[in-house]
């Protein structure tokens, strides 16, 4: 049986500078489910201090390639790695260092926001537990809500607790599958505010997102996916939306919100 | 290993508090069990020979059965929220979430079992409130704990598995339940430890490949 190592990780450091150490760093990852093949050789390289938006159609494999990346999914072939460790022999290590915030808010409806972010922060063995909790709790508006059941909060509170359970552990990677959905503007604001802090403090970053124009301003780097491989990896600086949109294809396929 | 004991209670703890606030697995076990009970007390016109000698089968068949249905509501609650997927990404190894999530099924069973055997042992009207029917009642929780939590996170991501559940746990379950009715009957029939010790040494046997095996399969029927 192996014990996962659990270091406490490094604490955000707002004036860390960005290291260009690489986060995430995926080769030729495969991934079928049933027949349809979802990613073919995709190829990717995400460094610290970096905001990373990844674009596509519907369908083209965006959530698959984060869930890979959270080691929730293994690829068919093709490596994965987080800051060196190999998600196929070192997943349990890699976990310390991510936070992810995907669909679903992954909170149990039954437990009050107070109770699952204890839990999740037990499970990270957080140091600081009962602090951290308000501290989180108060960085994302739910101090009036702790003591509420997560199935009686609104989607934008819900979403707000998985954000705060995502940074429970003061992950050095954030991987958000759209994760403005359904947020309102304040919501989106401590969103904003929370990428910003990550990028500042050096970490890495990586978002899905339908909305193109906030997530070309909002990231450093674009990636667009088509086809199950990355059509287009180029700095925010250098992309525009119909850069984007372009390479959708099918402009059916072009999700709301999107140019 | 305090820390990995510590880990597993949070993990089992959490589902002790989940179930305090639903009430739907140790419920749904009682519930179908005692229905199963009553049922045949009615069926079987019970005499004291008779009792003795149907009773143990039809107490573990309703144990059995109905845990099929708590150990299936156990895992759909971690479907529902997709908080399996949230489980996966602490850096906690499979194995303590497994060792976590079978804790919690054994504690309910146990519970369930705590109800079920005095109001059996009042319609029967034999004594199975000993020392040597606990143990045999510690061992087959034990047992379908751990193979109900391993075949639990098989069938939870298939569309049927309230089907697929009872059709993996219950045929790998034959010789627990054997070894639990066989021991029972000796009991209840005013035999010793010696009397069962074969029956005691399967249940043992099961509990300890079953509950190693599962543990190994766990890692692998969570990946997707």
């Amino acid at each position: 049986m192996t014990s996962p190592t659990h270091d406490a990780p490094e604490i955000l450091d707002p004036a860390a500078p960005p290291s260009g150490v690489i986060a995430i760093e995926a080769g030729r990852l495969e991934k079928s489910f049933g027949n349809a093949a979802v990613l073919r050789g995709l190829d990717m390289t995400v460094r610290d201090g970096e905001v990373v938006a990844i674009f596509g159609a519907n369908g083209v494999g965006k959530s698959t390639l984060l869930r890979v990346m959270a080691t929730l999914t293994r690829p068919d072939h093709g490596n994965i790695s987080i800051y060196g460790s190999d998600l196929s022999k070192q997943a349990e290590v890699a976990r310390l260092s991510l936070g992810a915030v995907l669909h679903s808010p992954m909170l149990y409806g039954d437990l009050t926001v107070k109770e699952n972010l204890t839990f999740f922060g037990k499970m990270f063995r957080v140091p600081g537990l009962t602090e951290r909790v308000d501290e989180m709790a108060a960085r994302m508006g739910l101090m009036r809500r702790l003591d509420q059941r997560i199935r009686e909060l609104s989607h934008g509170f819900q979403k707000r607790a998985a954000l705060a359970r995502a940074l429970m552990h003061r992950p050095r990677i954030l991987l958000l599958d759209e994760a403005e959905t359904g947020l309102d503007e304040p919501a989106r604001l401590i969103l904003d505010g929370v990428i910003a802090e990550h990028r500042a403090a050096g970490h890495a970053v990586v978002m899905t997102t339908h909305s193109i124009k906030r997530g070309i301003a909002g990231s450093d780097r674009v990636f667009v996916l088509s086809g199950g491989r990355v059509a287009l990896d180029r700095p925010s600086s250098q992309v525009t939306p119909s850069d984007v949109t372009d390479l959708y294809g099918d402009p059916s396929l072009i999700g709301p919100g999107g140019a | 290993m305090l820390a990995s004991l510590g880990t597993v209670w949070t993990l089992a703890r959490k589902d002790l508090l989940l179930e305090l606030r639903s009430r739907d697995i140790v419920l749904a076990i009682v519930v179908f069990a005692l229905l199963v009970v009553t049922i045949f007390t009615f069926a079987i016109e019970l005499t004291p020979s008779r009792s003795r000698d149907v009773g143990p089968g039809v107490l573990w068949a309703a144990v059995a059965f109905a845990g099929v249905l708590g150990l299936n509501r156990s895992f759909a609650m971690e479907a529902e929220g997709s908080t399996l997927d949230g489980l996966m990404l602490t850096p906690v190894s499979r194995e303590l979430i497994f060792f976590g999530k079978v804790l919690g099924n054994f504690i309910f069973i146990t519970i369930a079992e705590i109800v079920i055997f005095p109001v059996f042992e009042a319609l029967f009207n034999i004594s199975v409130l000993q020392i040597e029917t606990i143990v045999i009642a510690l061992l087959a929780s034990i047992g379908f704990s751990a193979v109900g939590t391993a075949f639990a996170a098989m069938s939870v991501r298939v569309r049927s598995r309230e089907i697929m559940l009872p059709l993996l746990f219950l045929p790998t379950s034959v010789p627990l339940i054997m070894a639990a009715v066989e021991s029972t009957s000796v009991v209840v029939n005013g035999g010793s430890w010696s009397d069962f010790s074969d029956w005691l040494q399967l249940a043992i046997l099961f509990d300890v490949i079953f509950v190693i095996a599962s543990a190994v399969l766990f890692q692998y029927v969570l990946e997707e």
